[in-house]
């Protein structure tokens, strides 16, 4: 009887070592996962267990974190509050007790609650010492005058719209305003006034969709805008070899294949226009034939150099913009005009205006400049990262003088700012089903300053709908917008 | 039938005394640990919890100390050669289950559903009288080889056990699986008794036609097939299985039952069909209940995607538990080393988290390392229960004590395996470390009659009686 005891002996074995194995799975290999699984209430718990980490904008943070009356079966001692939560939002995204998190508060929980690995070390020392642990902070590259400056210019409109600001040398953004935009304070916690208040900002019962982060996660057709794109394709491309060559643009223009013909605005003179010219009065035949005379292959792959057809990661994500990949003669002329499919979010428009107002290099658009333990140790430094180089500083320059004449003398005189150059762009992109809806005001510009570099680059958007139909332009909504971001971070550098 | 131990009696008869160690100080010593590492554990819990120790550690440390000083003196008076290990082993688990049902009785969560608060005072009263059952089977017990006698009573009794739960007013349906009676406000798991009884009964009846199974057969395709006539009995056995699968519910219990008996089945025969023949009948008899029996479905359902059982429990439909989902979680937040006792959120697992799930727990508390150190302290039980049956000097031990081990083997797979995803939930629970009083009685039973067993197989100067009538004539022997 002994041998088959001994088999069995083993096969009691093999029954231990196969839980051993699936223990070393669970715990192991799955621990990661399973343990920072949204549905894992646990989640939830640690994010709230301890005073959460701040988000912080020029040294003061815009959140905060109050203790909750830990009552019966709340589990969670404490909950995120916002300061000036409308205006920050679009940075912040929210933490809510019941409803999760999102954005910076969600990619950077693990140092905002304290269980970032990289925050190990000091939470192992304030064990030992007997310190409560404490989340880290997040030191944002926000600049808090230049956000102002922008989201109280679309509050003032009272329209829909975005505003991104970029530092064109490293990235950095500087502003960040989506309106309308929501308080996240009023569903952080886990009442019913919380679910009430999240009920009410949800798309289906409020058609505004002011969660919506429209800065990053919105595109809108760039209009006349687009043009600066075109034109660094016609001078990278050299189609022409500097601004102020007289371009091959017929007036009319039929659209290639077609017998339609692509319209101006108005009366203005678009016949064989110099590219200066032609970016000043904002002529649609001229840019619509160079981008038809380069063909889609180099449009789409100067498109793709300043950032278009691919999203980023600021961490926060943005939607990808578009520029079209299947499109025939005409859907060029009319893409390159920021037309037909051609769609870009607010910061795509941003990165334009930076990488020109940056002698043609784009750099990489980020917010968090750095991670902080509790202690405000650096625990990691954002370091700015070149992403391309949509054109080469010669035509930059060239790109900068044509912007720099449209503020000057042209559709965007309003963006002027005294003592400082500017150089911009205004656009006006036609929306709804035969252009039924009110347009979308664009307004995209740097400012460079005495010592010649540019502090600032800056998108602006914006649908008025109560606006009359032809006072919609971006010279006249978005500018005005445009310059109080640049002056404000202008005078924050004095 | 060879003895692995070291018998003096062949050297020379007149110095027994100097035989096998008796290595009862050995057990003590290590009794002294299992009694300690509990103590620190709930030293632990309290301040984690309310930062302070706990006001019940003297009382507790005691207790438990008093109940395994007991079980000692009785094994050192009443089965001197017992083997050391098994005492200590499941004291430590004992212990330690006490000690995570006394921290989970601290979860305002668990208390606010009923489902914690007093459990441990009560889950120390049932390891007083599990304790009281070990010593009373060794003082009572003399000879293991008694219990052969009482092999159809012991059937009988299993039976009777077994259908128990489905007594109308005494049966009760606990979150779908109908393997609990009600008594006087006690629940009771007679599945957690049968399991003793039946490996009684199997082990008594297979001694005696184990011949008749292994010899009568013909081969056929390398396996040597059974006459019809001794499949009788597993074909019993199966059907017994089955039927408690369909109106008890109870995927593990009915595994455990078919699992005891095939492996004593085997050991008895030594005939490798018998396994086969189990394999194939046990997953026939699975398969084909689990697709018509709702309940059954359900926790195969929620095995294979856990996650998808969270959520339709979520969304409030009926019929639906996210423990399974809960325990992973549990577990993974757990890691490797574990938050440290007291410092886990495994309440979130609610229903049965101090039972069935404790050793969820232990895994979110414990970690990677503390379930590892836990599965090998079962993993040393079942072996140290099958050395005990490899020295037994008759055929009676040696199956009853494969039997109980290797009951005691499946059960800790099908528990820990259920909780931690590998296989299908059932209702069974972890031994010793559960909450649940037949569980704890029973246990201390079956360790019990394993000591009993390993006692009579490491005494210098074996009896030479292989049934119990043989008695009579030791009585007369000379020496």
């Amino acid at each position: 009887m002994n041998k088959p005891l001994r088999r069995i002996a083993i096969f009691c074995g093999l029954l231990v070592l196969t839980l051993l194995l699936r223990d070393n799975w669970l715990q192991y290999v799955k621990s990661d996962s399973l343990a920072t699984d949204d549905n894992n209430r646990r989640v939830t718990i640690a994010r709230y267990s301890t005073p959460r980490g701040d988000i912080v904008v020029d040294g003061d943070p815009v959140t905060g974190s109050a203790k909750t009356s830990k009552s019966g079966l709340n589990d969670l001692e404490f909950k995120r509050t916002y300061k000036d939560g409308a205006m920050w939002a679009p940075v912040t995204g929210y933490a809510s007790q019941a409803f999760g998190a999102n954005q910076l508060e969600n990619l950077e929980d693990g140092i905002l609650t304290g269980n970032d690995d990289r925050l190990f070390f000091r939470n192992t020392l304030d064990m030992v010492t007997g310190k409560q642990k404490q989340g880290g902070n997040v030191v944002t590259t926000l600049n808090a005058d230049a956000q102002k400056a922008a989201y109280n210019g679309l509050k003032a409109r009272g329209a829909k719209g975005a505003v991104v600001a970029l530092e064109p040398s490293t990235g950095k953004i500087l502003a960040l305003a989506s309106y309308p935009s929501y308080d996240p304070s009023v569903f952080a916690g886990n009442s019913n006034d919380d679910a009430e208040a999240w009920k009410k900002l949800q798309k289906k019962y409020n058609p505004d969709d002011p969660m919506l982060n429209r800065a990053l996660r919105e595109t809108y057709p760039p209009g006349s805008t687009f043009k600066v794109v075109t034109a660094a394709a016609a001078l990278e491309n050299n189609l022409y070899p500097d601004a102020d060559t007289a371009t091959d643009s017929p007036l009319p223009w039929t659209l290639p294949t077609t017998t339609t013909e692509l319209k101006n605005e108005g009366n203005i003179p678009c016949k064989n226009a110099t590219m200066r010219e032609a970016l000043r009065v904002s002529c649609n035949t001229v840019f619509g034939k160079i981008g038809s005379d380069l063909g889609k292959d180099k449009m789409i792959a100067e498109a793709e150099k300043f950032g278009f057809n691919a999203e980023q990661f600021t961490p926060v994500r943005s939607s990808a913009s578009v520029f079209p990949e299947k499109m025939d003669r005409p859907q060029t002329a009319l893409s390159s005009i920021g037309q037909f499919e051609t769609a870009a979010t607010p910061l795509q428009m941003a990165m334009v205006a930076s990488a020109v107002a940056n002698d043609g290099k784009l750099m990489k658009p980020y917010m968090v400049d750095k991670l902080q333990s509790s202690n405000l140790d650096t625990v990691a430094q954002t370091e700015p990262q070149e992403l391309s180089q949509p054109l080469s500083s010669k035509n930059a320059q060239i790109l900068q003088s044509m912007m720099e004449t449209v503020v000057k003398e042209g559709t965007g005189t309003r963006a002027q700012i005294d003592g400082v150059t500017v150089g911009g762009k205004t656009g006006t992109a036609q929306h709804g089903v035969d252009n039924s809806e009110n347009p979308y005001a664009w307004f995209i510009s740097y400012a460079k300053v005495a010592d010649g570099s540019s502090p600032v680059a800056v998108a602006v958007v914006i649908e008025d709908e109560n606006a009359n139909r032809g006072d919609i332009s971006g010279g006249g909504l978005a500018a005005p917008i445009a310059k109080k971001v640049m002056q404000a971070v202008i005078n924050a550098k004095k | 039938m060879s003895s692995t131990t070291n018998s003096p009696t062949h050297h020379t008869s007149t110095i027994g005394s100097i035989g096998t160690p008796s290595r009862r100080n050995t057990e003590l010593a290590l009794l002294v640990f299992a009694v300690a590492i509990p103590v620190f554990a709930y030293a632990n819990v309290g301040l984690a919890i309310n930062d302070e120790v706990p006001s019940g550690l003297l009382a507790y440390g005691l207790g438990l100390g008093l109940l395994a000083g007991v079980g000692h003196l009785v094994v050192r008076k009443f089965a001197p050669y017992a083997d050391p290990l098994l005492l200590p082993l499941a004291t430590l688990l004992n212990g330690l289950g006490l000690v995570v049902i006394w921290r989970l009785d601290q979860s305002k969560l668990l208390q606010s559903i009923k489902q914690a608060g007093t459990a441990a005072p009560r889950q120390l009263m049932y390891t007083a009288m599990g304790i009281a059952l070990f010593i009373a089977v060794l003082i009572f017990l003399k000879d293991h080889r008694v219990l052969q006698r009482y092999t159809y009573i012991s059937m009988v009794g299993a039976l009777f056990l077994l259908l128990l739960p489905l007594v109308p007013g005494l049966g009760q349906n606990i979150y779908g699986a109908k393997i609990w009676i009600s008594v006087a406000g006690f629940s009771i798991q007679p599945g957690e008794f049968a399991k003793i009884v039946l490996a009684i009964f199997f082990a008594g009846y297979l001694m005696v036609k184990r011949d008749a199974l292994a010899l009568a057969s013909r081969r056929f395709m390398g396996l040597y097939l059974p006459r019809g006539r001794d499949l009788g009995p597993i074909l019993v056995v199966w059907a017994i299985s089955i039927l408690i699968l369909v109106f008890e519910t109870d995927l593990g219990t009915s595994l455990l039952f078919f699992g005891m008996f095939v492996i004593m089945l085997y050991v008895a025969t030594e005939r490798t069909s018998w396994i086969v023949f189990g394999l194939l009948m046990s997953a026939a008899g699975a398969v084909g209940v689990a697709s018509f029996e709702p309940h059954i479905q359900q926790r195969v359902d929620a095995w294979l995607d856990p996650m998808k059982e969270y959520t339709l429990s979520r969304q409030g439909i009926p019929g639906h538990s996210e423990q399974a989902m809960q325990a992973l979680w549990a577990f993974g937040s757990g890691g490797t080393l574990g938050t440290g006792l007291g410092q886990g959120h495994s309440d979130l697992i609610r229903f049965a988290a101090n039972s069935d799930f404790i050793l969820a727990t232990f895994g979110e508390e414990l970690g990677l390392a503390g379930i590892m150190a836990i599965l090998l302290i079962y993993g040393l039980i079942v072996e140290r229960g099958v050395r005990t049956a490899l020295a037994a000097r008759d055929p009676f031990g040696k199956l009853l004590a494969i039997g109980l081990s290797g009951a005691f083997a499946l059960q800790v797979f099908v528990v820990a395996g259920g909780v931690m995803g590998l296989i299908p939930l059932t209702g069974m629970t972890m031994p010793f470390l559960a909450y649940g009083g037949s569980s704890v009685i029973a246990n201390w039973a079956l360790v019990g009659i394993l000591i009993r067993i390993s006692d009579t197989a490491r005494r210098p100067a074996p009896a030479p009686a292989t049934n119990p009538d043989a008695e009579m004539t030791q009585v007369v022997r000379p020496s």
